[in-house]
């Protein structure tokens, strides 16, 4: 099976690589290499030593002057504010309404459908419906005041929480459909046969479906909270961008395209994906307590 | 636990038709249910006051707007010049879901049907442009295709949306390739065809679906792409969603309802793309690269 054309001897060394599994076919991964090489991680390196060579000072002052201005390091304080929110509440809210919806019924493809669309929305769209929906005088504050439920229009955009609905609206679909596609993936025999042993749903849930939805979840929660802590249109379109959504990417675009200050972005840029990493981490890391191998696959 | 355990006698095993009845019993499932509607009318309500801004005449202080137009429309597609940018928006799709399939499916291959030294450190490789948020290696990317005159034009604009994609197309095509018998293709060997003729012969033909729903699932994820392409592009390579973001941003300057008839028009661009896409894949696909099995 070696991709060696026949007639030409393969020399010593090929035939001992070979046996390894190296031979002429790997070559298909090629362009993705150089590609992934040149474009991701060569870019990166080049980014984390230019932070280390900035414009004025020492090779860590760049790292010294974030961390020293509070204005800056706030914002790492203001990311993780909006993100962790956010992305715990998509995925709390998921998991109850996808063990209701993980069965079939009527209507289930229209409502996944449904679901999807926020997604290809995108921050852009979604900020700007936000804006006229959420508004002073937009629908939602109308039929607030309309029902008497509160005396005066709501301020609901251009602060947190316009941010903080934006990641709803995108995250929470998202997480959704994720925590849906994982719990299908889990043999209902298994719940079953607890049911049959006299378990009620509660115990079900808890001791049979959660343990192995768990990775799942831990999965599911750093891909929403990369989604969320990555926010950037709809902190400065619906958020309040000189003060209390002023978030770590923001800080990092400025100092690249409006200070000019490249070593300074590539900084903040490697803080920004240190922090996130961190988090990962360490949610990575609580997963892996749990069980994480096959869960008997589709029903 | 045990006594509460016991004063619940087992239910049967659910059927569909059983759960379907226990929903209609349980103040926990209206609840549920509840929460879902109250989301969707939300984004009904995000949606729709778009849609109805773009139309109406002038909308302050009321329910709905004073009078019905279409002119919004007229006046956007002339002052953000929107034919070029929709031009721009189908090339840079075109051209990063042609490279990124090109690049990806070779190495998919390679990935779903090989054991090697170091394939685990290879796939870690290919996951990180995905688990990244982009704009963490946004960043520096532009300013090292600014370096080399890339950035700011339309070559900038695809190498820089290549990055997710060509790791995305990997992932997606890794599983279809695998469940593809590898008998096949030895027989296609033993009758004397190379790597080149089975490609194109024997694989390509049965990984149609699966190249397919990667390509529109990369379209869908290259039309959407804002950070990326608000970083490296340049005044006349700006797809629609960074012309709205900038046309939102200076939303003083102009019409709040032209504003919106350019969102209604990207909306109805990303439904179209979402309907079609849609026929081939499952929605959670849009999200994950989770390979759902269509459920029996």
């Amino acid at each position: 099976m070696s991709g060696a054309g026949p007639g030409r001897p393969l020399t010593h060394w090929q035939h001992r690589l070979a046996e390894r599994g190296v031979d002429r076919q790997l070559w298909l991964l090629v362009p993705a290499l150089v590609f992934v090489v040149a474009l991701f991680l060569y870019p990166f390196f080049y980014g984390l030593t230019l932070s280390f060579q900035p414009t004025r000072g020492g090779p860590f002052s760049d790292y010294a002057r974030f961390f020293s201005d509070s204005y800056e390091r706030g914002t790492i304080w203001i990311t993780l504010r909006i993100a962790l929110p956010a992305a715990l509440l998509n995925v709390l809210a998921a998991v109850p309404i996808a063990y209701r919806m993980r069965g079939r019924f009527r209507g289930k493809r229209l409502v996944t459908t449904l679901l999807v669309v926020p997604i290809t929305l995108g921050t852009v769209l979604t900020a700007q419906g936000l804006l006229n929906f959420l508004g002073p005088t937009g629908w939602f504050n109308r039929i607030l005041l309309a029902t008497n439920l509160v005396e005066e229009p709501v301020r609901l955009t251009h602060n947190y929480w316009g941010v903080f609905f934006s990641l709803v609206i995108t995250g929470f679909p998202f997480a959704f459909l994720l925590v849906l596609s994982y719990l299908s993936g889990i043999d209902p025999t298994l719940e079953r046969a607890a049911a049959t042993l006299g378990a009620d749903w509660r115990r079900r849930f808890t001791r049979i479906t959660l343990p192995l939805l768990m990775p799942g979840l831990a999965t599911t929660f750093c891909l929403t909270f990369v989604l969320a802590f990555s926010v950037f249109p709809s902190a400065v379109l619906v958020g309040n961008p000189a003060g209390e959504t002023r978030v770590i990417s923001l800080a990092a675009y400025q100092a690249a395209y409006e200070r000019y200050d490249y070593p300074y972005a590539s900084a903040i840029a490697m803080i920004m994906g240190f922090v996130e990493l961190v988090i990962i981490a360490v949610v990575l890391a609580a997963r892996s307590r749990f069980y994480t191998g096959s869960t008997g696959g589709k029903g | 636990m045990a006594t509460t355990t016991r004063a619940r006698p087992a239910r049967p095993p659910a059927t569909s038709t059983d759960r379907r009845r226990r929903i209609a019993a349980r103040p926990a499932a209206w609840l549920v249910w509840g929460v879902v509607i109250f989301f969707f009318l939300n984004l009904l309500g995000v949606v729709a006051s778009v849609l109805v801004s773009s139309f109406g005449q002038r909308w302050f202080d009321t329910w709905l707007p004073d009078g019905y137009t279409t002119s919004w429309y007229a006046r956007a597609w002339d002052e953000f010049a929107l034919l070029q940018v929709i031009v721009v928006t189908l090339e840079v799709s075109v051209l990063v879901v042609g490279l990124s399939l090109l690049i990806g499916v070779p190495a998919a291959y390679a990935l779903a049907r090989r054991s090697f030294p170091g394939k685990r450190l290879i796939f870690l490789v290919f996951l990180l442009p995905i688990l990244m948020p982009p704009i963490t290696y946004g960043i520096p990317l532009a300013t090292v295709l600014y370096k080399f005159g890339l950035a700011g034009h339309m070559s900038g604009v695809v190498l820089a949306n290549l990055v997710p994609s060509v790791p995305f197309v990997i992932l997606t095509m890794t599983p279809f390739i695998e469940q593809i018998d590898p008998r096949i293709e030895s027989a296609a060997r033993m009758c004397g065809a190379g790597l080149r003729t089975v490609f194109l012969r024997v694989l390509t033909p049965l990984l149609v679906p699966g190249i397919l729903a990667s390509a529109i699932l990369v379209l869908v994820r290259t039309v959407g792409m804002f950070e990326l392409t608000f970083l490296t592009a340049g005044p006349d390579s700006q797809t629609l969603v960074v012309a709205l973001y900038y046309s939102m941003s200076a939303s003083g300057i102009r019409a709040q309802q032209s504003v919106d008839a350019m969102a209604v028009i990207y909306t109805s661009m990303m439904l179209v793309l979402l309907v079609v896409a849609l026929r081939y894949v499952n929605p959670t696909q849009l999200v994950a690269q989770v390979k759902d099995e269509p459920e029996h």
